[in-house]
């Protein structure tokens, strides 16, 4: 579900307002969500924090999950929120330890999303962070990796994005929560 | 693992936390993996507490954090101490205008990027990596930061090598580490 409509939080505007839209970035015809601009903004990074805390802190979450690299801007403070791991999701050849791997499909060709072994214990209720969800491809890679370790997959969040996925990545029906939804 | 004189009781099982991966990315190479710190919420806790006491009070406006490592740390002080975050990126990832700023590897060179304008002339700046080793990165950031007129108060790391001798690369500016790793 998304939360930034008429009669949302009021701390949803200024989170909104403070997100920039790069034209043809990284090129022509993509409208990109910058989140830098966010983070300039004291107030409204921390209240984007705080809206996750408040919605998570309460759910049992053990395992805050972000995925590389926007993600561990957000993920980690979420998990100091409400007391989880955080566990970072990265690119081949990051992680120095034992690692299962994921691959997942670019608009040309593929990618992988690793993640380290003994990160996750089976039983385990997490979610994933992510900016930005666009095809939800990354995000399907995530929920794959910890459901390879059993761990529950409780919610995916991102700052940004459409509540509802278009597409062909379908986020294996786990529901998806976000703060505002893409510019027009 | 030796810590920082002084000894805060929180130091040590931050210390403990952090494994060692033997030979990774390369033989010879004793890598400091700080994603099991991140396992332990008191300890992660402990080391963003331990930050934010010491900058709290001095006047900092901008917590830079280089890709990726530092966007784990520099985020969390940031907001406790009310500063913006600003990331320090590898090329072509941020879509704005940048500018850039090239440091030495081992074998040839990388490039640092910043936004225009996301560090202003006046701002107290303070730079987080997990970890120092040559200072060839923070180098660079420092660079990127003094070039838009702003002052770099302090580099700030979970971990140093010292053995790599970072802390004279980077000149005049103080650098403060949470865990002092000789191996």
């Amino acid at each position: 579900m998304g939360a930034a409509e008429n009669g949302g939080d009021p701390r949803l505007k200024a989170i909104s307002d403070a997100i920039r839209v790069v034209p043809h970035f990284p090129k022509p015809g993509i409208m990109f969500h910058d989140i830098t601009t966010l983070l300039l903004d004291h107030k409204a990074f921390k209240d984007t924090v705080d809206l996750f805390v408040e919605r998570y802190r309460d759910m049992g979450i053990s395992i805050v999950a972000g995925i590389e690299a926007r993600g561990f801007i957000f993920g980690p403070s979420i998990a100091l929120g409400i007391g989880a791991k955080f566990v970072p999701l990265r690119k081949p050849g990051k992680l120095p330890g034992k690692i299962i791997s994921e691959p997942y499909e670019l608009e040309y060709g593929t990618d992988q999303l690793e993640m380290h072994v003994g990160a996750v214990q089976p039983g385990e209720r997490t979610i994933i962070i992510d900016d930005l969800v666009a095809t939800g491809g990354t995000l399907s890679a995530a929920i794959r990796l910890l459901e390879r370790f059993q761990a529950e997959v409780v919610e995916c969040a991102c700052v940004v994005g459409s509540p509802v996925v278009q597409g062909e990545c379908e986020l294996k029906e786990k529901p998806l929560f976000v703060l505002v939804e893409p510019h027009h | 693992m030796a810590s920082q004189g002084g000894q805060d009781p929180r130091l040590a099982k931050i210390a403990s936390s952090i494994r060692v991966i033997p030979d990774f990315p390369k033989p010879g190479i004793m890598f400091q993996d700080i994603t099991t710190l991140l396992l332990n919420p008191e300890a992660f806790k402990d080391t963003i507490d331990l930050f934010v006491e010491r900058y709290r009070e001095q006047n900092i406006s901008v917590v830079a954090g280089v890709e990726a490592r530092g966007f784990i740390f520099g985020p969390p002080i940031a907001l406790a101490i009310g500063a913006k975050f600003v990331p320090m990126r590898k090329p072509n990832k941020l879509p704005g205008e940048v500018i850039s700023e090239e440091y030495s590897l081992e074998y040839g060179t990388d490039t640092m990027e910043m936004h225009v304008g996301a560090v202003q002339p006046g701002d107290r700046a303070l730079i987080v990596d997990d970890l120092i080793a040559t200072g060839g990165t923070l180098c660079a950031a420092i660079k990127l930061i003094e070039r838009v007129g702003a002052e770099v108060v302090e580099c700030a790391c979970a971990i140093e090598l010292p053995e790599l001798k970072g802390r004279d690369r980077l000149g005049d500016k103080p650098l403060f580490v949470l865990v002092s790793s000789d191996i």
